[in-house]
């Protein structure tokens, strides 16, 4: 036998390794590869989508994904920054238009007027409508940009790391950080390093003010890079004797005292590990979190409360203490190095790349992803020293991604619920914030996830009772034109609403279900009859609905997008409006 | 339903069993076979007052001097016979805000317990942080995934009857708000909801039987089960039919989405749907300014709350006795008012705790007094009753939750230390 001459060899890598083709049989025809890839890497198919993934070759749609720069996106940037003119700007002029009441009530006292006056508190109470307003920007952008963008799957990884790195809109001014917090902290290393994108985080005023690292300063026993901090108010002797003749005075000392930061606090550090890096059962103990806490002292947002720009390391606040993190020693006298350390030495850790993996696979995999797939891709991030692009590659190449196992395994989300049934019906982005409210309606407000742990990545939690009501009512709502930019008569268009039954039915499977649709769901779509029962459940349901009051007080602190968004009266669905309304709604659709 | 369906759906399940599917997907799906109207059995009215309100101006210490020499425009008047500007005298020391004159009955029956000085350790005086550590339970820990009554629902079993078909009603558990509250998160089923009439279907014609028909196929996936069990539970509700409500005894609800809520949460009571645990919130306590005395901005909150509850009570009439409806907030206001004629946010708070197994009648919790060394941090009433003793308390004694530990973790809940709510 004829050995294969070296040159022969790397010709055949190379040329495999250009068109990565796959190396083993997949178990997906051609057709249901690209529906996966367009329900996995994108947020669902638009009309016409499989077909162009075809053309381009499902490996070559997923290297152009995996490389978001190669793909053009302009139309769809400008029209975003046009219609959400906030996402350009800086934390503090979106503080500057809109500030909080609380501010503008400070600075009424400041200038000395006390007495206010009926007008003046309806003015605070708009201004507080303002101020919660700045959401509603953030939101709307980010379902745009899923529903329109041509780099489907950054869109997903935003989506994916957002949610990793959740926040917390209604926590105090972490509402004016949300613009800056995706556009420079996530979206920059949404596909690149682990280590930037966790750096960047630890940096984002969002999250130190989420987690409240901004205000965890030295412990008072501890040394600091520059004295203590508060000696200078509670220094001054003699001041208190002054004050008790002004009540009012000592009472805004008071005040100010207790807003003074009192120490060590842990919430940051402890999420960091936890949630970020390790992972719960990745290996640390509470000492380790005291730790990276005192190495992160001083990471904070000077000025925050007045809409301050940016993250600055505060040496005054800083434990110069010796550290022990995870069996390290930091040594004594360090700044801001303690903390980038700790970042490093979690990046490196084999329990990250773990949990990392794992989370990743369980996102574009199934819910319980098999374990030789997540070895393999924490290999990866080690290997490459947690190159995100790199570990998603590992994923969604592999036999397991396109196996008969993972095919429409994952429940959507309700975010996704609501961006691929309007990429499903070809809809234009909304510029109003209104489907963000939709999303919070079916039980996933935008940045409205209060603890840390984010939304769930598995199924089960997203079926409840009233979620699964309400995601067929945003269906029968969008099928009826309710949602903008969405109708199912523009996405059927005069020569769909010609054809007989049958065939409008064929469309709406093939288009909307993937082509997937038992005959079961063919005939009751086709005569409203279960041929699976011995009735038909027609009699069950007599809606008298007259109440129409989705709009509801969400707490003071939560964002409101969901107010102005019930579904309305019940729509009249007739003919393919009602096909579509049925195949949004079906159980079907809930899949991915 | 005809047997046909029912027969399947339990070989749907058996099989299941054999995939090896998780035990709790077994139960939801078994669930579909019947939905009996539950037994009458103990529930647990949660109201969260969001915003932080006064608790100063709730409960008045009109037997405090520094209390009106801290609050010289926004005090409540010593109580005078006849005046209705005054405060509504309780004790001979504390007095009701006037607005809340439609308790002072129930205090008299002795089914009303205000507690004072209670709420979260932790000094935390952010909205959100104190919100989100009275709704999971667990002050100063940020990581607590679910909500302290959702962890008594997965840790204590429904009614003994329901167990045993092990069928759970959807309705053990229900917010009425439009959006899932942090009390509620958890593995336990839970449903939130801003009104009855929007718990159905929203199509006219045969849209709704369709898509019902499309869950009923037969497949038994975790999407085709949740949504079976959805469509059972939207005709429970039905059957209830709450469009054609008339409250009892002539019980009068304001307007307002509150009342309506309450009204609601009654209607649910009433039609023995399951209902275990209810849950609404009212805003509008944060009064940083011109927040007035014995009228203006506060006053008409706490009438609004107090004629929602006392219509409440009055609706459900001897029902009371297995109710007990429990007020909260996150915390309480600065004891001094500020330059705004308002309040700042504060420290400790107040409770209202009602029903017919309350020992009422005497106003709950240590007093820690108003003078400046008393205060907390020299400027906050200080807190003496943690909130979770007294919500230890509620679940162990009124619904007989016994995993306090689990529902509280981290948290010693010494029956010593329970105020004696009930």
């Amino acid at each position: 036998m004829r050995r294969p001459s070296l040159l022969g060899v790397l010709l055949a890598t190379s040329v495999i390794s250009l068109a990565a083709l796959p190396t083993v049989q997949r178990e997906l025809s051609t057709d249901e590869q690209a529906i996966h890839v367009l329900n996995r890497l994108a947020f669902g198919p638009r009309p016409g989508d499989v077909e162009r993934v075809k053309a381009i070759g499902v490996d070559r749609w997923i290297a152009q994904q995996l490389d978001p720069r190669s793909i053009r996106n302009d139309a769809n940037e400008r029209l975003i920054a046009d219609a959400f003119p906030s996402v350009r700007l800086t934390a503090s002029r979106l503080f500057e238009e809109a500030p909080p009441p609380n501010v503008i009530r400070r600075q009424a006292r400041r200038q000395g007027d006390t007495v206010l006056t009926r007008a003046d508190s309806m003015m605070l109470r708009s201004a507080a409508r303002e101020a919660r307003a700045v959401v509603g920007d953030v939101i709307g952008a980010r379902v745009a940009r899923s529903l329109a963008s041509e780099r489907q799957l950054e869109e997903v990884m935003v989506d994916f790391w957002l949610n990793h790195f959740t926040v917390f809109a209604g926590k105090n001014v972490v509402r004016y950080y949300l613009v800056d917090y995706e556009r420079e902290a996530i979206r920059p290393y949404a596909l690149g390093r682990f280590r930037d994108l966790l750096g960047a985080v630890a940096q984002s005023p969002a999250m130190l003010l989420y987690l409240d690292n901004a205000q965890s300063v030295a412990d008072s026993t501890r040394p600091t890079l520059g004295g203590r901090f508060g000696q200078g108010v509670r220094g001054r002797t003699g001041l208190r004797g002054r004050l008790a003749r002004r009540p009012q005075a000592a009472a805004r000392l008071d005040s100010l005292r207790a807003r003074m930061p009192r120490g060590l606090n842990e919430n940051y550090a402890r999420e960091l590990l936890e949630l970020h890096t390790l992972g719960v059962d990745g290996g640390y103990s509470q000492q380790d979190v005291i730790e990276v806490a005192r190495s992160l002292t001083g990471w904070t947002v000077p000025g925050a409360r007045r809409g301050a720009d940016g993250f600055r390391f505060v040496p005054m606040l800083h434990d110069a203490g010796e550290k022990r993190v995870l069996g390290h020693r930091l040594a004594a006298g360090r700044g801001i190095e303690d903390g980038e350390d700790v970042l490093d030495l979690l990046c490196n850790h084999p329990s990250t790349a773990r949990h990392i993996a794992r989370k990743l696979a369980i996102r574009f995999v199934s819910d319980t992803p098999p374990s030789q797939l997540v070895d393999r891709a924490a290999a990866t991030f080690t290997r490459t020293h947690g190159d995100i692009r790199e570990v998603v590659r590992t994923i969604i190449t592999s036999e397991e991604f396109f196996s008969r196992a993972a095919y429409r395994a994952k429940v959507k989300s309700p975010f996704e619920v609501v961006v691929s049934a309007l990429r499903a019906l070809g809809a234009s982005p909304d510029t109003t914030p209104r489907t963000a409210g939709a999303v919070a309606l079916l039980g996933q407000p935008i940045y409205g996830h209060q603890a840390p742990n984010g939304w769930p990545e598995t199924g089960e939690a997203w079926l409840n009772t009233g979620a699964i009501l309400n995601r067929i009512n945003f269906a029968l709502a969008a099928a009826a034109g309710r949602m903008p930019g969405a109708s199912a008569r523009a996405w059927a268009g005069d020569s769909i609403a010609r054809l007989s039954r049958d065939r409008q039915i064929d469309i709406v499977v093939e288009q909307l279900l993937g082509g997937r649709a038992s005959s079961a769901t063919r005939e009751i779509l086709a005569t409203g009859r279960n041929p699976l029962l011995d009735r038909a459940a027609s009699d069950n349901m007599q809606d008298t609905t007259t109440s129409d009051t989705a709009g509801d007080m969400l707490g003071l602190e939560r964002p409101n997008a969901a107010r102005r968004a019930g579904f309305g009266t019940p729509p009249k669905l007739t003919g393919v409006a009602e096909l579509v309304g049925l195949a949004l709604g079906s159980p079907e659709f809930q899949r991915r | 339903m005809g047997t046909g369906r029912r027969a399947f759906v339990k070989s749907g399940a058996l099989a299941l069993v054999t995939m090896g599917l998780s035990p709790s997907f077994l139960r939801r799906t078994a669930f579909a076979m019947d939905l009996p109207k539950t037994k009458r059995g103990k529930v647990l009215i949660c109201l969260f007052q969001r915003g932080a309100a006064d608790a100063l101006n709730m409960i008045v210490p009109h037997g405090e001097q520094a209390y009106y020499a801290m609050r010289p425009t926004i005090a409540i008047p010593r109580p005078q016979r006849g005046n209705d500007q005054t405060s509504v005298d309780l004790d001979g020391f504390f007095g009701l805000h006037p607005s809340l004159a439609p308790l002072e009955r129930l205090y008299r029956d002795g089914v009303l317990a205000p507690i004072h000085a209670v709420g979260s350790p932790s000094a935390t005086r952010s909205h959100f942080d104190a919100q989100d550590y009275m709704e999971s339970g667990t002050p100063d820990l940020k990581s607590t995934p679910d909500g302290w009554l959702n962890r008594y629902l997965a840790t204590h079993g429904t009614c003994e009857a329901c167990a045993a078909n092990a069928v759970e009603s959807p309705f053990r558990a229900v917010a009425m708000t439009s959006q899932m509250p942090r009390i509620f998160e958890g593995p336990a089923a839970t449903v939130a909801m801003a009104s009855l009439g929007e718990f159905t279907v929203r199509a006219d014609g045969d849209a709704a039987a369709r898509l019902e028909a499309l869950y009923r196929t037969g497949e038994a996936d975790l999407v085709h089960g949740a949504g079976r069990e959805m469509f059972e539970a939207v005709k429970l509700l039905k059957t209830a039919n709450p469009q054609r409500y008339q409250p009892d005894n002539g019980a009068d609800y304001p307007r307002s989405q509150f009342g309506q809520r309450l009204r609601e949460i009654a209607q649910l009571i009433k039609s023995d749907v399951g209902l275990e645990i209810a849950f609404a919130d009212v805003g509008g306590w944060d009064t940083h300014v011109n927040q007035g005395g014995a009228t203006g901005q506060l006053a008409a909150r706490l009438r609004d709350f107090a004629q929602s509850i006392a219509a409440l009570v009055t609706d459900l009439g001897p029902r009371m006795s297995d109710v007990l409806i429990m007020s909260m907030t996150e915390f309480g206001r600065m004891a001094s008012q500020n330059g705004n004629g308002g309040t700042d946010h504060g420290h400790a708070g107040a409770m209202f705790v009602l029903g017919g197994s309350v020992k009422g009648g005497r106003v709950l919790g240590k007093w820690p007094g108003l003078q400046r060394e008393q205060l907390f941090e020299g400027r906050d009433l200080a807190l003496t009753t943690d909130f979770r003793s007294v919500f230890a308390e509620v679940v162990s004694k009124h619904l007989g939750g016994e995993k306090l530990d689990k529902i509280f973790p981290g948290f010693a809940a010494h029956r010593l230390d329970w105020l004696g709510v009930l």
